[in-house]
């Protein structure tokens, strides 16, 4: 195998796993904060693939779109994990399976 | 192989390494730590595509801002060590992985199925990455966005600070 430089696809084949690995975190994963790390892993394989389109297609807007997605993922961190602290001090547990009272 | 090529498998593979590491590690900060490589790693990842500017944000704003208020808060609930262990293997955690891999499998048939064709990157592609040029594009074409993000950035502080507040009378 030859290759000078790697072709878009390779980029867009990693940000899949990543983004399914993330997936899986969500699903799978029991503690809230825990959680929250795979949505946040999630975002940023998009954010991969927003910057690998931007600088094939020499097109500044994926590279404005990714700022945009940063701003929205730091306050997202903000209010998530103030509603993991309001949580774990009204209910005393951090695992989303133990929070059920909207579960009617 | 060049070095772009090199750098590409070093990171992509660290990436991928690190994030696995974060969804499987039982300790929490442990995969805060992993997740923080994760960022570094995907910081690289952008270099190869030569997004300077992007890549010294992502450590910034990321493994800088982002995860220290994760290890925060982890460090603030001081979960002991018997309800870590908590994590078991269930009915749903199979089902979570087969639908995540047939997740997967879609979007390598339509990759597959419709390949990009670009195999380098735009010739302006260096000068697209710096801050100048991005600089640029967001205080002209983008300025209405840009002032609008900071509006929802000032009603996270604001909604974070309700929240997390010990009695809201």
């Amino acid at each position: 195998m030859n290759l000078q430089s790697i072709p878009l696809d390779w980029y867009l084949i990693v940000a899949a796993v990543l983004f399914t690995i993330g997936v899986v975190g969500v699903v799978t994963r029991r503690n809230a904060i825990v959680v929250f790390m795979a949505i946040e892993m999630m975002l940023n394989s998009v954010n991969l693939v927003f910057v690998s389109f931007a600088q094939f297609l020499g097109d500044i807007a994926g590279q404005i779109f990714v700022l945009f997605v940063m701003a929205v993922a730091a306050g997202e961190a903000a209010i998530g994990l103030a509603i993991v602290l309001a949580l774990f001090r009204n209910k005393r547990t951090v695992y989303v399976d133990e929070v059920n009272v909207l579960k009617w | 192989m060049s070095l772009q090529v090199a750098l590409f498998f070093l990171f992509g593979i660290g990436a991928i390494a690190t994030a696995i590491g974060t969804i499987t590690r039982r300790n929490p900060v442990a995969a805060a730590v992993n997740l923080i490589a994760h960022f570094f790693m995907l910081a690289g990842l952008y270099l190869t595509l030569e997004a300077q500017l992007l890549a010294v944000l992502q450590i910034l704003v990321y493994a800088g801002a982002i995860m220290v208020l994760v290890v925060f808060v982890i460090m603030l609930l001081n979960l002991g060590d018997d309800r870590a262990l908590r994590e078991q293997f269930t009915v749903r955690k199979v089902v979570g992985v087969v639908l995540a891999a047939m997740f997967m499998l879609q979007v390598g048939v339509l990759i597959n199925a419709q390949p990009t064709g670009a195999t380098s990157l735009a010739p302006t592609a260096a000068s697209l990455g710096t801050a100048e040029s991005i600089g640029q594009a967001l205080f002209t074409q983008y300025l209405f966005p840009f002032e609008a993000i900071s509006l929802l950035l000032l009603a996270a502080l604001v909604g974070a600070i309700i929240l997390a507040k010990r009695k809201v009378e």
